[in-house]
């Protein structure tokens, strides 16, 4: 490889950081006016049981997660194997256990409310 | 697929060099590294949706965090919800990047990059855990303070604007008699239970002589406000069934309302501050590899990207735990 690649290469790498950093804070602060403004109509309107706010906040924190991953942690320059291997193990087992406990939580919520025993007395 | 991964590691030819044809091409270290934070993952994951759970279940009177995180440093009774974990959410993006640069550094094999970074980032690490202490300092400490009732709910006081009221501003402590527990007149084993001065029957003194006083339950309104009950139904509630009060907060009780919240918040902080912790650790121990030159002898800097592998992995449990913590 002639020197002058790799210099290019390590400049455009520098530059991906100061780009991602960039990205990270602004998806940052825009969380957090939002986090204080709480629109009424984004907080008032639900989708599939969440509100649009907290989609929104969930949504940004994914796409945080995967400049972090990618950028960050060089997740685009590993070998695609290992890229499966690491993100859908993660994407499957943490979906099991957020639908299971999230669906198990509404459910004990019910009865906890709706239930013939009084919990606050 | 073009390697930036640097191959060398110094265990060529050991039982843990990984051998010529590398699994999913990567080096032994970073592959074992990549295995950990998956599992490491999982674990987060696990208590963020337990969390989820308990949300949900108490879905009508979980606190508000905004109110619960409310300080910032040196604008002492500002509200001022969220920025002060959000400054702490830019400390770690930010001691993020000076890492991703020291690892870049480590390709180009410039050591005094490596080693300003990492400075950088150790400091950055640093100034997280502080920033977190200060953090649990707050809710450990509480501000308003607030009465338990027979059914373990928490209620807390307002004023006649609605706005919270501190215990200390409507209820002044009476003298009592109290012996103290020593080791000579008591259980030896057993410590003295710490002494709150204000005791349930002040505050109820206090209240009923505060006529604008009222009583603000966990219940959450349509409004998404806690509920404000009348002056009658206040007294009535707080006569017929406050038990105790509470200031502050530990593992049993806090005085922001359900129990578990408490529990959730040290458990969850608590686990990704010391993830922090032993980053921080680790990290040191690579900074003086680096200074002592032990990475330029073996012509790869790869243990700084390895340990840069685990800081971003922090980096991004933070950010989860900001979202669901703190903002939904």
């Amino acid at each position: 490889m002639a020197h002058d690649t790799t210099h290019a290469k390590h400049a455009g790498a520098k530059k991906r950081i100061w780009q991602v950093f960039i990205i990270l804070s602004i998806l940052t602060i825009v969380e957090v006016v939002l986090g204080i403004l709480k629109p009424d109509f984004l907080v008032h309107n639900d989708l599939v049981s969440l509100s649009l706010l907290n989609w929104i906040f969930i949504v940004l924190t994914i796409v945080k997660a995967y400049y972090i991953v990618w950028a960050f942690m060089h997740m685009e320059h590993e070998a695609a194997s290992l890229r499966r291997v690491v993100v859908w193990t993660g994407v499957f087992l943490i979906s099991y256990l957020i639908a299971i406990l999230l669906i198990e939580g509404t459910y004990v919520q019910e009865i906890y409310t709706e239930g013939y025993i009084t919990w606050d007395f | 697929m073009e390697a930036t991964t640097v191959a060398k590691t110094g265990t060529e030819g050991q039982a843990w060099g990984g051998g010529e044809e590398k699994p999913l091409k990567a080096s032994y270290g970073k592959l074992m590294m990549w295995f950990f934070i998956t599992s490491d993952a999982l674990t987060f994951s696990g208590f963020l949706a337990a969390y989820g759970f308990s949300r949900f279940k108490f879905i009508e009177e979980w606190p508000i965090a905004d109110e619960v995180f409310n300080h910032f440093p040196f604008l002492h009774g500002v509200d001022a919800p969220m920025y002060y974990v959000a400054l702490m959410t830019f400390i770690l993006i930010f001691s993020s990047v000076t890492m991703v640069l020291a690892v870049d550094a480590g390709h180009e094999m410039k050591k005094d990059k490596v080693v300003t970074y990492m400075a950088l980032t150790i400091l950055g690490g640093i100034i997280f855990l502080g920033s977190q202490a200060w953090e649990w300092k707050n809710f450990i400490q509480g501000e308003y303070g607030a009465v338990e009732t027979r059914s373990g709910k928490i209620i807390q006081f307002v004023d006649a604007d609605g706005d919270r009221i501190a215990l200390g501003e409507f209820a002044t402590a009476s003298p009592k008699d109290r012996t103290q527990h020593l080791e000579k007149n008591g259980i030896w084993y057993k410590a003295e239970d710490s002494f709150n001065p204000l005791a349930l029957e002040d505050v109820k003194r206090g209240f009923e002589a505060n006529e604008t006083l009222r009583v603000r339950t966990m219940q959450i309104t349509d409004e998404g406000e806690k509920e404000i009950l009348t002056r009658e139904e206040s007294l009535l509630k707080l006569n017929t069934t406050g038990v105790g009060v509470i200031e502050g907060a530990n593992l049993s009780q806090n005085e922001y309302g359900a129990p578990l919240f408490g529990g959730f918040f040290f458990f969850i902080t608590g686990f990704h501050g010391f993830h922090v912790l032993s980053g921080v650790l680790i990290l040191i121990i690579v900074f003086f590899n680096v200074l002592v030159g032990t990475y330029e002898k073996r012509g790869s800097y790869e243990m700084v990207e390895k340990v840069g592998l685990y800081w971003h992995f922090v980096d991004l449990v933070w950010v989860f735990v900001f979202t669901f913590f703190y903002l939904v």
